[in-house]
């Protein structure tokens, strides 16, 4: 059992290294490889935005804005789920299962069917709204002069619940079933270019920064509220601020993206494997490893079955089920 | 206990409700520096209520607790951490957590988020993994120490925080007699080595008396008697407390109370009624 040997983690500097080797070596691949075969002097030039025009556009106006798309989505989801699993001390806690991105599909799905005139530039306000909505409720419902954690779980299973059949149910009784709507529920990068990085980038910066800086915050709270009370941490005022984050992050990540499942399950279990339960490790790594992980999921849905694509939220959750099984099995 | 300078810690008139019911109900208590005060009482009786009051996990209903004479809820919550430490009854970590790693967390109410360790930090950490003879667990995880070796663990986090007031709920609850011991006479030494002020629930009345200076016995959240352990444990007080019928005997080598049931005793109340029952019987 080399999980069970604790203490003989690798120094954080080596796995950060590392982590982010392996985010760049996916980037990479990602962008040399694509339903258009190019060769490697093309991407190169691609990559400088000069050279054949035809591979210049390909690389830098197609595959380029999407795979750092991709890298910001999986990095937000994987920072989220952190935030939640430790904020709930849930293991099975992510912003999908607990209802925070359940909203983002509802209003989605409002905008794209039942007011199908809305531009589509609309859509992605919309879900973020629609996030934060979810995640609001969410909390609200939580609250009972305080958040127990056990409560926060289960009314976020709850409310994923209500608002998924809820989705379900627009989507039943409209005649207006798009592929915008399909691809937005499975969760989808097609075609998202420089624009939908302008967009989520200044969401990532800003509350992937403060996640980091609150890990430390998220180590005192595993240890329970009692003790982290204790230690003088103010834990409603903590577990707020960390809930509004993973909001925010999973909310602006959606918005891109549709609904990505298990990306925010997963990647807080592979970088808790890999760096322990020290949350200033954790989080960054959670970053890297679930833009990494979404990065390698995107290019396998482009490449697959070229020229069709699979919508990347059906690739994550063929991929990250076993993984996750496969996770639990070696560590209990 | 010192003169005439304010006591350590000093509650007054306390009211803690929990909805319609009252645990703590217009408590008051003084507690010197350097004394050890055990909370005894019957399921229910508001001992933990008070502990947790103290450790400004809850605010209070009504009334106040005063540290050095200050207010508890008029001074920040890591600044209290600074000084009192507060241990549960039954922690939760992380699993794979280690000795070592779970000290660490009690300098958080000292340092700065993003403050690296310092030398502060270091000896304080190593001192309380020495004081609590943890040097060879150090970098053992939580899940594979025994209850005892554990609850060690936790002091060692408590006393990293380098707190004058240490309080403590039912420490010994979940240990053997060997580690109720050891642990018992770790939080002595740390009392007299360190000066150290403790306050502990304690479910165990004999093992309150011997550790304790004062007992303070609650009831129906107030205070029944708060004395010496020889004052406050007679089989009159313990029968009013917990409705037991009790005899009382001395250690025979440090003359603390040693509670025992009177059914067991050759000759007691509930040992004759029994006698009677069976002759009855008989007849």
């Amino acid at each position: 059992m080399l999980s069970a040997a604790p203490g003989k983690k690798p120094p954080p500097a080596v796995t950060m290294v590392a982590a982010g080797g392996l985010l760049l070596a996916a980037m990479v691949v990602a962008v040399a490889f694509g339903s258009v075969r190019l060769g490697p002097g093309q991407v190169f030039d691609g990559l400088f935005d000069r050279g054949d025009p035809v591979a210049r556009q390909i690389v830098w106006q197609l595959r380029v804005p999407r795979v750092l798309v991709a890298a910001l989505v999986g990095a937000n989801l994987g920072l989220a789920g952190v935030l939640l699993q430790g904020i709930t001390r849930n293991p099975l806690a992510d912003p999908h299962i607990l209802g925070f991105s359940a909203g983002a599909g509802l209003a989605a799905i409002a905008v794209l069917v039942i007011a199908p005139g809305t531009p589509v530039g609309l859509v992605a306000p919309a879900a973020f709204l629609g996030s934060m909505a979810s995640a609001a409720v969410v909390y609200a419902l939580a609250w009972r002069g305080g958040i127990s954690p056990v409560r926060f779980a289960l009314s976020g299973v709850a409310v994923a619940a209500l608002f998924t059949a809820l989705s379900t149910a627009v989507i039943a009784t409209s005649d207006l079933f798009t592929q915008a709507t399909l691809s937005f529920l499975a969760g989808g990068l097609f075609g998202r270019d420089w624009s939908h990085f302008e967009q989520l980038w200044p969401y990532t910066v800003v509350a992937g920064s403060l996640t980091l800086v609150a890990a430390g915050w998220l180590n005192i709270l595993a240890l329970g509220d009692d003790m982290a009370r204790g230690l003088g941490l103010r834990v409603e005022r903590v577990r707020l601020m960390l809930a509004v984050l993973a909001a925010v992050l999973t909310g602006s990540a959606v918005a891109v993206s549709g609904l990505l499942a298990f990306i925010g399950l997963v990647v807080p279990h592979a970088a808790r494997l890999v760096a322990g339960n020290d949350y200033r490790v954790v989080m960054p790594l959670a970053a890297i490893l679930g833009a990494a992980l979404l990065v390698v999921a995107d290019t396998f849905a482009r490449v697959v079955l070229a020229p069709i694509e699979l919508p990347v939220g059906i690739v994550t959750a063929v991929v990250g089920a076993p993984a996750f099984l496969l996770l639990v099995r070696t560590r209990t | 206990m010192s003169g005439g300078a304010a006591p350590l810690l000093e509650v007054r008139d306390l009211c803690v409700r929990y909805g319609s019911r009252t645990a703590v109900d217009g408590v008051g208590l003084q507690v010197g520096r350097g004394e050890i005060v055990a909370l005894i009482g019957p399921n229910g009786s508001g001992k933990s209520s008070l502990l947790r009051a103290i450790g400004r996990m809850r605010k209070p209903d009504a009334g106040s607790v005063r540290f050095e004479g200050t207010d508890i809820w008029r001074v920040g919550a890591r600044e209290y951490a600074r000084r009192v430490a507060f241990l549960p009854q039954a922690p939760e970590a992380p699993s794979d957590l280690t000795v070592e790693e779970l000290a660490w967390r009690g300098r958080f109410p000292h340092r700065g988020l993003l403050a690296a360790a310092s030398k502060a930090d270091r000896t304080a950490v190593e001192g309380a993994i020495a004081q609590c003879g943890l040097e060879a667990l150090r970098g053992r995880p939580l899940a594979t120490l025994s209850g005892g070796e554990r609850q060690r663990a936790w002091i060692g986090l408590a006393l990293a925080q380098e707190p004058e007031l240490l309080l403590l709920d039912e420490p010994t609850t979940f240990l053997d007699i060997g580690h109720q011991q050891e642990l018992l006479g770790l939080l002595t030494r740390l009392n007299e080595a360190r000066g150290l002020t403790i306050v502990m629930v304690m479910h165990d009345i004999a093992q309150a008396a011997h550790v304790a200076d004062r007992l303070v016995a609650m009831q129906g959240g107030r205070v029944l008697v708060d004395g010496a352990p020889t004052e406050v444990v007679t089989a009159e007080r313990i029968e009013v407390l917990f409705g037991a019928s009790v005899t009382v005997l001395r250690h025979p080598e440090s003359g603390a109370p040693i509670v025992v049931p009177a059914a067991f005793l050759r000759g007691g109340q509930a040992s004759r009624d029994l006698d009677r029952v069976t002759s009855e019987d008989g007849q």
